[in-house]
């Protein structure tokens, strides 16, 4: 398609706009050399220790995210109609109540609904908002990579699972050492996404008091007044997770591609 | 089980709970849909152009976005806008904006990232023949893309997009990070107040999800009506 005219000059207006911007704002990069209130160190510590949380929550909840995800998807391709409508259920419940929600279910209403001393013991754990995140965000992914895993398993032929079966293998078998291992290396992309959103939806872990990367850079601009410094170090620490997320996991195809296999990705995932 | 709980203060709140919060959730949600589907469609022609500057601007905005977490994004113009709005005015000092507009912006210009990558998709699925036929019969690129290209790719996307307004409907529940009344924010006041978490955070879950559900099923009623058979 040819060049759409006044592009260039709307981008000239864009340039200048970030120079003249901020006026009255008082820039200090030195900032994350500082001493920081919590008492964690400098202010480049306490962002360094949210990326630990960050990090922490999102990995933990991801494995669970993997093991229930694959259990769901599996559910949702078998023969049994009842067990399909479980696994449709399961994905529709926690695809159509928002992610915040779900946070303050799990951490204000299911320590009420179980037993009164269980709910007692949650709540006076010292990690409470911690273990609440990742389950509440492993919850959340498992119904997303449910939905990928199924759609791989179907992209498989047919044939596939009917090999496993003529060579004598029993269903849970056939699943195990036939249809998941190659479903899984078909959905290694949109598996790499949904890894990132991952990461990027611990964020949300801030509103029940998780101090993330978002939270902590949150608490510097309000200890420090520096808004901007903040937001970018915490901006750039995101782009240079992605970057690494994204080239571990291409790592990770190659890796594992099946030769002569032409792996491509389905069902493209809407959301984040 | 529910014993000690008190399901009244959902007949006392809901009026409230509607008239303040969800109609503010569901303003969000169109304003951000219809200014998100134009400024995606317009960087998802950019991404496209074969001017490569245009094009690296364009993805370059893309892949920022998409790799920011929604709520920083929140942050970053919660305290952004003023400043702009000072420099687009002329004043000294940054403008004090609102609640509603600030949100606005913010999810406009998240949300379009996400869009744009719909609409790049929807032009794509258009065959680069009627492109050509629409040069050869003299139209220049505005005319092509707005008779020919755009009115088909809207048509092919229009279940995806409307899927990611769904998804857009959740996610302005997150301005509750500002202490803003959404439908969210509002049942949270109610809850705080009145001591009554669980119950208003199972009554939110239950209408988000009553909601979603039942516009994702319309989504899919629509997706078998609106496909062009080829």
């Amino acid at each position: 398609m040819s060049q759409p005219i006044g592009f260039t000059q709307i981008f000239n207006i864009t340039i200048l706009l970030r120079g003249n911007r901020i006026m009255n704002y008082h820039w200090n990069w030195r900032i994350f050399w500082q001493a920081s209130p919590d008492g964690v160190g400098t202010y480049m510590d306490t962002l360094w220790s949210g990326l630990l949380w960050t990090m922490a929550t999102a990995l933990t909840a991801w494995v669970m995210a993997l093991i229930l995800g694959a259990v769901i998807g599996t559910i949702r391709t078998m023969p049994n109609k009842w067990a399909v409508r479980f696994g449709n259920a399961y994905v529709e419940l926690f695809r159509n109540i928002p992610l915040l929600v779900q946070m303050f279910l799990w951490y204000f209403v299911m320590p009420e609904l179980i037993p009164t001393a269980a709910g007692n013991w949650l709540k006076a754990m010292p990690n409470a908002s911690f273990i609440t995140a990742v389950l509440c965000l492993g919850f959340f992914t498992s119904s997303r990579v449910a939905v990928q895993v199924s759609a791989g398993i179907g992209s498989l032929p047919n044939g596939q699972k009917m090999a496993g079966t003529a060579l004598g293998l029993t269903l849970p078998q056939t699943y195990r050492y036939v249809l998941l291992p190659m479903a899984f290396r078909i959905i290694l992309p949109p598996l790499t996404s949904e890894f990132l959103n991952i990461i990027k939806n611990s964020s949300v872990a801030l509103t029940i008091g998780l101090m993330e990367l978002t939270a902590r850079a949150r608490s510097m601009q309000e200890f420090s007044f520096q808004v901007f410094e903040a937001f970018t170090a915490a901006t750039l620490i995101y782009i240079v997770v992605n970057i690494v997320v994204v080239n571990l996991m291409r790592l990770l195809e190659k890796k594992v591609a099946v030769p002569g296999f032409i792996v491509a990705g389905t069902a493209s995932a809407g959301g984040h | 089980m529910f014993g000690n709980f008190d399901f009244d203060v959902i007949q006392r709140s809901w009026v409230y709970l509607f008239t303040t919060g969800m109609t503010f959730t569901l303003q969000l949600t169109l304003f951000a849909m219809i200014g998100g589907v134009f400024l995606g469609t317009i960087l998802a022609m950019m991404r496209l152009s074969s001017s490569k500057p245009v094009s690296l601007v364009a993805t370059g905005y893309v892949n920022l976005v998409r790799s920011m977490p929604l709520v920083l994004v929140i942050f970053w113009f919660y305290f952004l806008v003023p400043y702009i709005g000072a420099w687009l005015i002329g004043a000294k000092e940054p403008i004090k904006v609102g609640a509603f507009s600030s949100s606005l912006i913010t999810f406009i210009l998240f949300e379009a990232a996400y869009y744009c990558e719909i609409m790049r998709a929807g032009i794509q699925s258009i065959p680069r023949g009627q492109v050509s036929a629409g040069y050869a019969l003299g139209m220049s690129y505005w005319q092509t893309m707005s008779n020919i290209v755009l009115p088909q790719a809207f048509r092919n996307m229009i279940p995806v997009l409307l899927t990611q307004t769904i998804v857009l409907f959740q996610d302005v529940s997150l301005v509750y990070v500002l202490s803003i009344t959404d439908f969210v924010g509002a049942a949270s006041k109610v809850a705080q107040r009145d001591g009554r978490l669980v119950e208003m955070y199972l009554f939110v879950a239950l209408v988000y999800f009553v909601l979603c559900f039942g516009l994702s099923l319309l989504v899919k009623k629509l997706q078998q009506r609106v496909a062009i058979i080829r």
